[in-house]
């Protein structure tokens, strides 16, 4: 399990669309068929396996590529409209882009790079951005001279001064290492939480999704498999193998109601009256914190177990049950606790001896050490 | 050390290489870019067009430059009427024909180091607001400056040696259009200079060693510019 500080969904679902986009392309046998609307706020991710067309989609978005058909809006602002012959071409389009290899100049120094799309209006916002990323140290060096994170978070900086109407991240992690790649997402959370962009943001990583995502867009061989706010994509049991399979997980945005400074542990609020314990998390009482339960951390139990090493023990109700067709052995449920779901998996055995059903109360165990923010 | 007429044909050859550098370089960068960067219809001709002058006999190149540029041709008739330039038996009708001849060299070069510029940075810029022109000035030309730099003085350096075309479109005029290969053209053929002539000899070999010698410094120093300022 994953906690992550300062993220939270949305309090209430907007309407209007930011990125609005319903093109198709064809890119040798591959084709591209997408009709998409993204939330005008917070980070949307583009989530699925390689070779899907997530970063197709971004070069369109970028205008990078043409699409063979079709429009893509930003707000009223159409960028692209084959109808009309209208392609705005990519230096016009205030579309921001942090490429997943940094793509720095290596001519330039990192302050070169950062003010290389600068328009007039945005210099109040040098300091500010370079505060946020912590690269005020580095702006005399060479890009050779920075660490992949560094020039991660230099590119970042520069696409950001550009004062863009839209964000594109693509995979900003990849190739990064643990304690690096903890690093770097902490800096782009704490920047989703500053900006009023709204952000796209590329991952094949179902724990940076899990981490950073607000809205998510499931991409299955070029074409949109499900685009929802990431509790309803992450809680869909039809999705479970888009969305980790084995490794699929439920997200809950919880707030800290309380330290435990003896046992080093922490209480998250859940609404109702229920709190799920995890280990110490460095946060103030009432910080948002989300954390990420794989589904196959979630025991079920029919009644209160008096003594057990469990240190969750929630009262749900079985809401909804399903299988995966590649999986005879287990079953998969989704459960009401508090005001937030949460997904389990057992084995269909167990299922039947306990005699569960829907609309079942139940006692969801989740072990306390399942709760690790160090991966 | 030098004696007078070595050294007028040595600093006319300097003068003619310099011009002849000069004049090809803005076309030469745009077509090299042309060649680099974009599929166009004719690209293959183009390409040959470029390069025909290091396959051509020079001679053939100077007559060609005589039939269209001389007091007769159609483009020498029109630059004479409009701006009273009369090329043949000039020095700038040296400064042509050894650019012409220098031509493919620049644009090889030029052409190599365009195509070893990493297009995705090209692209990086064009998301940061640069339109098309922004981007080869700031990002694709500074990059492309190693080669660049090759390419100028190994097209200076064949320029310098000019003498086929040369000494068909401008002739031999000494203190115009005599340069170093054509002063060493004019000792072998008179009688009793084979001294003069070897120190000319030894003259043109030291330029161009010097030149090549020049141009591995220049780009290796660029490249370390480029990339490694701080290290």
């Amino acid at each position: 399990m994953d906690a992550t500080l300062g993220r939270g969904m949305p309090t209430s679902t907007r309407h209007e669309h930011g990125l609005r986009l319903d093109v198709s392309k064809q890119l040798g046998t591959f084709t591209l068929d997408v009709d998409l609307a993204l939330p005008t706020h917070g980070v949307s991710a583009f989530f699925g396996a390689s070779g899907s067309g997530k970063t197709s989609l971004l070069r369109l978005i970028a205008g990078l590529d043409r699409p063979d058909k079709g429009i893509i809006q930003i707000g009223e602002r159409c960028l692209v409209d084959t109808s009309r012959s209208h392609f705005l071409p990519p230096h016009r389009r205030r579309v921001g882009v942090v490429f997943q290899e940094a793509r720095l100049f290596p001519h330039y120094r990192v302050r070169g790079n950062l003010t290389y799309g600068m328009p007039a209006s945005a210099r109040l916002r040098f300091d500010p951005i370079v505060d946020l990323l912590g690269i005020g140290d580095l702006l005399d060096r060479m890009p050779g001279m920075l660490s992949g994170g560094e020039a991660r978070r230099v590119s970042i900086g520069r696409a950001l001064l550009t004062d863009p109407e839209l964000l594109l991240m693509d995979e900003p992690l990849t190739g990064l290492d643990g304690p690096r790649k903890q690093e770097l997402l902490r800096y782009i959370l704490s920047l989703t939480r500053d900006l009023e962009i709204p952000i796209v943001y590329i991952s094949h990583d179902p724990k940076e999704i899990s981490a950073i995502a607000d809205h998510l867009v499931l991409i299955d061989n070029g074409t949109i498999a499900a685009s929802d706010s990431l509790d309803r994509v992450l809680n869909r049991i039809d999705l479970t193998a888009q969305v980790g399979g084995f490794d699929a997980a439920s997200v809950l945005d919880t707030r800290v109601a309380s330290h435990d400074r003896e046992y080093a542990l922490t209480h998250l609020d859940l609404g109702d009256d229920q709190t799920l314990v995890v280990p110490h998390i460095e946060a103030q009482v009432g910080a948002r914190c989300r954390v990420r339960v794989p589904v196959r951390d979630v025991a079920l139990a029919l009644s209160e177990t008096a003594q057990s090493s469990y240190r969750n023990h929630l009262d749900a109700v079985i809401k909804q049950v399903g299988t995966l067709q590649d999986n005879p052995t287990s079953i998969e449920l989704l459960l009401c606790v508090g005001g937030h779901h949460l997904r389990a998996r057992l084995t269909r055995k167990s299922y039947d001896e306990l005699g569960l059903r829907q609309g079942m109360p139940v006692k969801a165990l989740i072990r306390c050490v399942a709760f690790d923010m160090r991966h | 050390m030098l004696t007078p007429a070595e050294w007028e044909a040595i600093l006319l050859s300097m003068k003619i290489g310099i011009s002849a550098v000069v004049w090809i370089l803005p076309p030469g960068i745009a077509i090299a870019w042309l060649l680099a960067r974009h599929e166009f219809r004719g690209k293959a001709l183009l390409d040959g067009l470029v390069h025909l002058p290091l396959v051509l006999p020079p001679v053939v190149v100077g007559y060609l430059l005589l039939v269209t540029m001389g007091r007769q041709g159609w483009l020498g008739r029109w630059l004479h009427d409009l701006f009273g330039i009369g090329l043949p038996f000039t020095w700038q009708g040296a400064a042509v024909a050894s650019g012409v001849m220098a031509f493919p060299l620049l644009v090889r070069a030029i052409r190599l180091s365009l195509e070893a510029v990493d297009p995705k940075l090209e692209a990086a810029a064009s998301t940061l607001g640069a339109g098309r022109w922004r981007i080869f000035v700031t990002i694709t030309l500074p990059l492309a400056i190693p080669g660049l730099l090759t390419g100028t003085l190994l097209a200076f350096a064949r320029a310098l040696s000019e003498f086929g075309a040369t000494i068909t479109f401008a002739s031999n005029i000494p203190g115009e259009t005599r340069n170093l290969p054509l002063a060493l053209y004019t000792l072998i053929q008179s009688p009793g200079r084979e001294a003069a002539a070897a120190r000319l000899c030894l003259l043109a070999i030291i330029i161009a060693m010097l030149s090549l010698l020049a141009s591995e410094w220049l780009a290796r120093h660029a490249r370390h510019r480029l990339r490694e300022r701080d290290a």
